[in-house]
């Protein structure tokens, strides 16, 4: 078995045949399923873990703080101490609560979690599905999350709940529009929805210098709209805690309360990858023009580390929207979306037209 | 065609004002040797209270073993919840004139607020607000303090 940094396809070809050679093809692929299976729910804990961590030292630092600095060096462990609480915390349902529902809900939010992270491409051959329909497929699945929120609340039998997620069922659906017209202004541009091509396209220059203003204006857009449907930073009124107490996980405990909690950040990475991805030339090296030199060192750096630095420069311009902003009524949320990102959308999609069809772009 | 000038208008101004408001919280973040919060037990020995800080209420002894009180009992009048008791006795002065000097500033440290109002009505400035803040004993009976050294005596020259 190879191993090669720079380039995994190798690799997993290997691994393929090397189970082939030893296994039916039926085994083969449970087995492989199995261990995507288990790297995936690896990735989940591990990046969730740290995305916390790095949340609280994040808004300790917006706010001077230090953020935890006692378990561990720097605090470093204050996350796995905490998960290790919610895990032996006592399971506590309401009475009155819709038992089936009330269980079920967690487990909507992660599948959909699970799901849109399934085609994200990590590196060179580091992308377990590989679709033509990539992104549409990512819109579509990462919008299931939304049933998990709307029947969490609606299970629960608490009106703070129920509040809580009607406001993030409102936001959420207008939200979706913003983010799919901004990737379809994207989608003009690269003339394909397959995530592997639309990186492979980003070779020379990244999409957000390639296409010029509209694809800045996409990418402002969707930062904006993907905060709104994580249901974070200032559109973060549907767990609003000064006003639901904590909107529609109010009534979870335990290790469900933190399937919400970790859906909400790993779909916070979803986000900053899918912006990765499109914008920033996901785990392709930063290339200027015919600086040679330049080009060859970015080059030794790994696509992984490349991916990972990205998304979390993504990510921390997220948490900085978060600590900066006041909270968003719920008209201001609306009036936002209807009045301001969606009539820009179209304005910015027509103006991407105009730039592919004069080839503006190459 | 005014109002859609306003529209963009509007837009860049919100931008904007989103712009500054990034900006202040960027500075923050990129400035962390000025964070406020206080390692607490590690730096000890090195904390330093700010100017204004009300730990306790004490009075200052000069080296003579000799304060400024002279047993008033404006500060037992201006407290709000009894945390001062003035116990005074006459004395006999040099001329053998009698003169009411303080035998014990009782304070209970327990009971007070910190609200700074004794301290603005000392008419001598004989007590102040000490920087001193780890106050936990095990004993509540430890919390009502003396505030005059035993045999202290007020200063020269300090009138009523």
């Amino acid at each position: 078995m190879g191993f090669n940094i720079y380039d995994f396809s190798g690799m997993t070809h290997n691994m393929h045949l090397w189970f082939m050679e030893r296994m039916s093809p039926t085994a083969t692929t449970i087995v492989e399923w199995t261990v995507i299976g288990v790297s995936y729910m690896l990735f989940v804990a591990l990046f969730g873990l740290f995305l916390v961590y790095a949340e609280r030292k994040v808004c300790a630092a917006f706010q001077q703080r230090l953020g935890p600095m006692r378990v561990g060096l720097w605090g470093l462990l204050q996350t796995i101490a905490d998960f290790v609480k919610l895990l032996m915390k006592e399971l506590i349902m309401p009475k009155s609560a819709d038992k089936f529902l009330y269980n079920l809900a967690p487990f909507i939010v992660m599948i959909a979690t699970f799901l849109a992270m399934a085609v994200l491409p990590f590196a060179k051959g580091l992308q377990t599905l590989d679709f033509d329909i990539g992104i549409f497929y990512v819109t579509a699945v990462s919008s299931v999350g939304v049933i998990g929120i709307l029947l969490a609340g609606w299970s629960s039998n608490n009106k703070y709940s129920l509040i809580g997620a009607m406001r993030s069922g409102a936001q959420i659906l207008s939200y979706e529009l913003s983010v799919s017209l901004s990737l379809v202004t994207i989608i003009i541009l690269a003339g394909s929805m397959q995530l592997s091509v639309i990186v492979e396209s980003q070779r020379d220059s990244w999409f957000l210098f390639k296409g010029h203003i509209p694809s800045l204006i996409a990418f402002v857009i969707f930062l904006i709209a993907g905060t709104a449907e994580t249901n974070r930073g200032p559109f973060d009124l549907a767990e609003a805690e000064s006003e639901l107490t904590a909107g529609f996980h109010t009534e979870y405990s335990g290790i469900k309360f933190a399937f919400f909690f970790l859906a909400e950040y790993i779909n916070m990475f979803i986000v900053a990858a899918m912006a990765t991805t499109v914008f920033l030339g996901g785990w392709m090296p930063l290339h200027f023009g015919s600086i040679e030199s330049f080009n060859h060192v970015m080059d030794f750096i790994p696509p992984l580390v490349w991916f990972f630095m990205k998304v979390c420069g993504v990510i921390f311009l997220i948490m900085w929207f978060k600590w900066t902003f006041p909270r968003l009524r719920v008209d201001q949320i609306l009036t936002l979306e209807w009045k301001y990102l969606l009539p820009i959308n179209l304005v910015n999609i027509l103006l991407m037209c105009l730039v592919v069809l004069t080839k503006f772009h190459l | 065609m005014n109002a859609l000038f306003q529209y963009i208008s509007t837009v860049f101004k919100g931008v904007g004002t989103l712009l500054t408001g990034m900006k202040i919280t960027g500075k923050y973040v990129f400035t962390p040797w000025n964070n406020v919060t206080q390692q607490y037990p590690e730096n000890r020995d090195t904390l330093k209270m700010f100017d204004r800080f009300r730990g306790e209420v004490i009075m200052p002894h000069n080296e003579n073993n000799e304060h400024l009180c002279t047993g008033c009992g404006i500060c037992e009048l201006n407290c709000p919840n009894g945390s001062i008791e003035i116990i005074s006795k006459m004395e006999l002065t040099e001329e053998g004139k009698k003169k009411r000097a303080i035998d014990q500033h009782i304070y209970h440290l327990g009971m007070c607020t910190f609200c700074n109002l004794c301290i603005k009505a000392c008419p001598t400035g004989a007590i102040v607000m000490g920087q001193n803040f780890e106050h936990a004993v095990w004993d509540r009976t430890k919390l009502t303090k003396v505030l005059n050294q035993p045999g202290s005596k007020i200063a020269q020259g300090v009138k009523e």
